[in-house]
Order: structure tokens, then sequence, then C-alpha cells
């Protein structure tokens, strides 16, 4: 009994993977159909003037934002989570029949969520904070869903065998409390549905509108700690966790350096948190605020870069991998954008260079490089490592596999240095002066230069979601006609077919 | 003691969010108190302004326009006098917003007209050519939503003490007061009111003609709301 390998039970986490692959199809195909739509004015109506107030660029921007973020990215760490964690802590889901009815209860409760929620937001059901914009009863339903997830987590941790946790669970842990604490105090409003009104009579109007517990300028701070931390705890965090596991399982090697990970995990964890001010300098929160967001927005570059380059030296002596496989290559190139990303947000995060690039495109094409470079390079390639395993088969084809890599990567380069270009170019004709000192441009001169960056972004975009369609044919195809596999347990390099 | 915690998940888990959770009290709570103080001149939303920023909300206009003027000379050439955080008091929640694919909407009043707005959201490129705005036809037939604004409206008087009924200092120096309905249907006689003398402003016949049947298009309460962003 002892000496027989564990049985992991991944019911859990195939079910997570197919709400990551739909959920990640319709949010990038939204994030191409709004791209299009800032180009191309016409394309808000593109599906009829009946339901153009549906299809109009306000009304989908969060659908977009809502999609990529609660379903594709959060699906990806739940899936990797139901994965990764038996894995590292050695024990199967198939131990504990109540974690597997928690796992699987969190599943369907999170499909009724995110349906319900995009919906809601399809609707105009919002708040208007922006990666917050779910109204209260869908704000209830997230927390239900995270509560199982954390009951999953330390009951997982409670049973396993290997007493210590692994660096990827740090991550996973770090992940559960930051967003908790983050999106409970965020959303602190109450539903107008509960007010009484001077004639003694409640619920009045809408059962999908709430008053926020902050106004103005606290509302604005309470909103950046929670934006630019949602960030960190679900677009750096977890995703750290995941290449800390699948990098060195797919390479072989081990992880270059234990104490890089801890100063890079402790100083990330401290860091972080401090540097939402810097979605708000020159605004009308206290200069002090905004100065320090400044100041550990730059500090940030030091353990953001210690995970980084930890993962690259992972592959010290062994770089001939990323030549031959797709698969790693996705996740080098990860890490090298996380370290782009991740140096871009500290040089947007100082006042001079925030004072022309805020409300600009830059903003978008810095997120899009940390998102589509490193967050979703991310979460397929821990996908495409997890299918042989959790399906017994080999990656259907490593050719798509090494096409969709190519055309993504150019997706992605179109796309951000599109939007420099747009957001350099808004900066400074915004406040270019003519010999007189007058306003050089007026806003639609600027509207007017900016289409052809518009467009670029839109075909990077479509490419990008090109590439995402090959990787869901690629896994579609994997589970019905790979070859199936008979080894019991695949050590490092995943087998794919030519 | 690294090596000790991660054998220790539960002291760990307490250390990550220590860690995680103070830098949010050092940052958000000293200024919290003070920053949430109106100015002087500053007043409640009206119930059809109330009704508006719910229609500014619905569509999320907020996506492309913000509001918020920062003490740059050409921003303050361009959108007016940069914004003090006073101003905000009644926002729940602010709508700065964080791009400005169109522009600045936070004095917007001030050199935009109730007909000029009537007519650009109908059909933005017929003012200003090479705009990319959506038309928003819909917002000429949909009824606005009285009683959610009232509900909202209520919300806020009640739980979070917006002085409705009450004297407001303006910068003249005199006061006004913006009434708070005792009942709904009070509200939607105020709202019809408050309609009317905002499309009496524009030139669009059938707004007029709405309004004197009793109907109130969001249109009318978008642009109540627009009127006061000065």
């Amino acid at each position: 009994m002892e000496n027989r390998p564990l049985e992991y039970d991944y019911t859990v986490a195939k079910m997570f993977m197919w709400t990551t692959i739909i959920t990640g199809i319709v949010g990038m195909s939204v994030g191409v159909l709004i791209a299009f739509e800032l180009a191309y004015p016409g394309v808000n109506t593109i599906f009829g003037h009946t339901i153009a107030q549906y299809t109009a660029f306000g009304r989908l921007r969060p659908v977009h934002t809502n999609a990529v973020i609660y379903g594709f990215t959060v699906s990806g760490v739940f899936a990797t989570w139901y994965y990764v964690g038996q894995r590292v802590l050695k024990v199967s889901m198939a131990e504990s029949k109540f974690l597997m009815f928690i796992g699987k209860l969190q599943f369907w409760l999170y499909l009724v969520v995110v349906v319900f929620g995009i919906a809601s937001l399809i609707m105009g059901w919002t708040t208007s904070r922006e990666y917050a914009e779910m109204q209260w009863p869908v704000v209830l339903g997230v927390t239900v869903v995270w509560v199982l997830w954390g009951i999953s987590i330390f009951g997982l941790i409670g049973i396993r065998r290997e007493k210590s946790l692994y660096i990827s669970i740090w991550y996973y842990i770090a992940t559960f409390l930051g967003i908790a604490m983050l999106y409970l105090f965020n959303n602190a409003e109450i539903p107008t549905i509960l007010a009484t009104d001077p004639a003694g009579q409640s619920m009045i109007g809408s059962w999908m509108q709430s008053i926020s517990m902050y106004s103005g300028t606290n509302s604005a701070m309470v909103q950046w700690w929670f934006g630019h931390n949602a960030v960190a705890f679900a677009f750096t965090v977890p995703i750290i966790a995941m290449i800390y596991y699948f990098l060195p399982k797919e390479s072989g090697q081990a992880v270059y350096s234990y104490k890089l990970s801890l100063l890079s995990f402790w100083g990330l964890m401290f860091v972080y948190l401090w540097a939402g001010g810097h979605h708000l300098l020159f605004s009308t929160v206290p200069d002090w605020v905004q100065t320090m967001g400044s100041v550990f927005s730059v500090v940030l570059i030091l353990p953001s870069w210690g995970s980084a380059i930890n993962m690259l030296l992972t592959m010290k002596g062994e770089w001939k991998q990323v030549a031959d496989s797709p698969l790693i290559k996705f996740m080098i190139l990860a890490s090298t954008f996380y370290m782009f990303s991740t140096l871009e947000g500290p040089i947007l995060a100082i006042k001079s260079v925030n004072a022309i690039a805020h409300f600009t495109n830059w903003i978008p094409g810095h997120v899009h490089d940390g998102t589509l470079g490193w967050v979703a390079f991310m979460i397929m390639a821990g996908l495409y490592h997890m299918a042989p395993r959790l399906f017994k088969r080999e990656l259907y084809s490593k050719s798509i596999m090494a096409a969709q890599f190519w055309i993504q990567t150019l997706g992605v380069v179109l796309y951000f240095t599109s939007m420099w270009i747009a957001g350099i170019t808004q900066g400074l004709m915004w406040r270019a002066q003519d010999q007189y000192g007058n306003l050089a441009y007026s806003f639609v001169d600027v509207v007017r230069d900016l289409h052809p960056y518009y467009t670029i972004r839109g075909v990077g975009g479509a490419l990008y979601l090109i590439g995402f369609l090959m990787f869901s044919y690629n896994i579609v195809k994997t589970i019905t006609t790979g070859r199936r596999v008979e080894e019991s347990e695949l050590q490092n390099a995943s087998p794919m077919a030519a | 003691m690294f090596h000790w915690l991660e054998k220790h998940p539960f002291l760990f888990a307490v250390g990550v969010f220590v860690v995680i959770a103070f830098a949010g009290l050092v940052e958000v709570l000293p200024n919290f108190a003070q920053a949430s103080q109106p100015i002087i001149g500053t007043k409640p939303y009206t119930i059809l302004e109330y009704a508006g920023r719910q229609v500014y909300i619905h569509q999320d206009c907020n996506a492309c326009h913000s509001q918020l003027i920062r003490p740059f000379k050409s921003s303050t050439e361009r959108y007016g006098h940069y914004s003090l955080s006073g101003e905000y008091a009644y926002d729940r929640p602010f709508l700065w917003g964080s791009e400005r694919t169109g522009p600045d909407l936070h004095r917007v009043a001030d050199y935009r007209t109730i007909d000029w707005n009537e007519k650009h959201m109908i059909n933005p490129e017929a003012l200003v050519p090479g705009s990319i705005m959506p038309k928003y036809p819909w917002l000429y037939k949909d009824p606005t939503d009285i009683n959610t604004a009232y509900a909202t409206q209520v919300a806020a008087a009640e739980f979070f003490h917006v002085p409705y009924n009450v004297p407001i200092p303006l910068k003249n120096g005199k006061t006004t007061i913006i009434p708070l309905a005792p009942n709904l249907a009070a509200a939607h006689a105020m709202a019809l009111k408050e309609a009317k003398a905002i499309v009496d402003q524009g030139s669009d016949k059938t707004l007029q003609e709405d309004v004197a049947h009793g109907k109130i298009p969001q249109i009318v309460a978008l642009l109540a709301y627009l009127n006061q962003l000065k």
C-alpha cells in the first residue's frame, strides 16, 4: 500500500479546465470586438441597431475585463490548484469525500456566478468601479465561491503527507487571502433596496443597485488599492505559483535558488500593497500617498525580477530545451514578459512619466503585455502540461503549438507597440502649445490621429485570439484523439505528437 | 524561521495576511474623515440628477470619459479649474475613470449647453467630425428609472446623512435647499418638474412633448446630470 504511487483525482481540475477555455474564448472575442469598435465606430452596431445598447463599447468593456479576469484567469487558477495542490501536498482528492464535494460545489456555483455575472454586465447592472463592476448579488456569489476555495485549500493542507509547503502553495495561499481582503473591502456597499423613505416605504426600485460605503476621494483610494492589488493577487501571485511548479516539472530542472524565492515571495507580499497610489498621481488624494505609491512601485522591481530571474536561471545549462519544446518556450517567454511588464509599470509610476502617460492608451498597452504575454501564456502552458496527465493522452500536435506560439507572440508585440505609440501621441498632443502658448490641438484632432494604432491593436488582438482558438483545438483534439499514454506517471517533458 | 513557517500553514497564512494588510491601513485610513468633506458650493444630487448619474453608469460612460482635471496648464486650459477633493463628497462611488478615449467631463457644463448635449448624443459625428463615440438613440426612447434613483437618494440620506432638506452654503454667500421627496409619488412629480426645466432649455420637440405627457426619457436625466458638472 505505502509503496504504490498515489492515484490523484483530477475531476475538479478537468471541470475548471473547460471553463478556462470557454471563458477565454468569450472574453478575448469581446476584447477583439471592442478593439475594432474604437478603430471603426460602425462596429458598435454590427449586430443591428435593435440590440445596439448591448454591443456598444461602454457596455462590453466590463464584459471583456470581467470575462478574462473572473472567467479565464480565475478558472485557470482553480484548474491548476486542483492539479498542483494534490501533487505537492502528496494527497489525493479521492481520499476525502468532503473535499471532493466542496470542490464540485465550488465549480457548479462558480459556473452559475460567472454566467449570471457576465449576463448582468451585458444588462448594464454595474457599480462602475473597474474590475469590481458586478453588483452586490453577484458579489455575494463570488464570496461564497471564494470561501469554498479556501476550505478546499486549507482542507487539503490539513490532510497533507508532505509536511513542508512547496513555494507554489505559498502563492496560492496568498492569492486566497489577498483577493478575499481586497474584494470585501472594495465591494462594501449598501443595496438601495434596503433603504426606507420618509413615508416608511422600503423595497423601492431595482435589486441590482447599490450605494458605495466610500465617497469621492476615499472611494478612489479604496478602489485603486483594490484595483492595483487585484492585479497583484489575480494576475501575478497565482501565476507565479504556476510557473514555480510547471517549469521545473516540464524541464526536469530544480528551481535555481530557494533563497531567491524566499526574498521574492515575502518582498512581493510586503511591497505590492503600497503601490496602488500610482493610479492616482496628481489627483485629489493626499500628496504623500501618491509619493508612497510611486516609490514603492519602483521598489517592486526587486521582488518581481527576483521571481522572474529565478525562473530563467532554472533553465541554466538546459537552454536547448527552449529551442526544442514549444511548451518551454511559452513559459520562458512568460517570465520574460513578466520582467518586461514589471519594469514598464514602475516607469509609468514615476510622476513625470505619469503626467504624460495617464489617461492614455499606453496604460491598456501595459496591461496587455502583462496579461497576454505573462498571464495567459502561463495559464495555457499550465494546461498544456496538465492535459496529457489528466487524460492520459499525448498532446495532439507540437506543430500547432509552435505555430500558435509565434502567432500569439506577434499579436502581443503588435498590441503593445501600437498602444505605446498611441499613448505617447496622446500625451504629447494634449499638452502641445502653438507659438502663442495656446493649445495646439483640439481633442478630436488627437482622436483622428489614433485610428491607425487602434487598427493595428485590433489586428494584434485578433492574432492572439486565433492563437487561443488553436490552443483550444489542440486541447480538445488531445482529449478526443490523442495517442494513449501507457505510463502511469509521466516524467518531465510532456509527450507530444509532431 | 521561514523553514519553520513553511511547516505551519496556519501561522504562515497569518504572517502573509499581516504583511499584506497593513499597507492599506497606513495609506487609506489617515485622511479618511477629512477627504470626504464637501467644500462650499458642493450640493447633493437632486432626484433627476441622481437618475442621470445612474444612466451615465449604466452606459459605462466612465469607460471612456474621465472626471478628474489634473493640475497641469494644458489640462486646466482645456477643461477648466483643476479638481478639488471636496467636490466629489457626494459621489458614491467616484467616477474619475482611467482612460480619456473621449474628453474629460468634470466641468463639461461650463462649455457645453443642454442643447448641444441633446443634439450630440443622438449622433456625435454630426457635431464633432471624426468622433468615434457611438450613437445613443435608445436614450431618447427608454424611460428613466425614477424609482431606483429615489431609492438611491433615500439610501444616501439614511445611511450617509447626505444633507437634504437643509440649507447648503453656496459660493456667492447665499444658501440653497436640495429637497428629498417625502414619498415615491412626490419624487416622480419632482423629477418631472426638473425634466421640464431641462427640455425647455433644449430644442428637441419630441422630448418636450414626452415630458409634457409625463414621460422622462433617459436622455433628459443624463442632460440634468451633465448640466450640473461644473
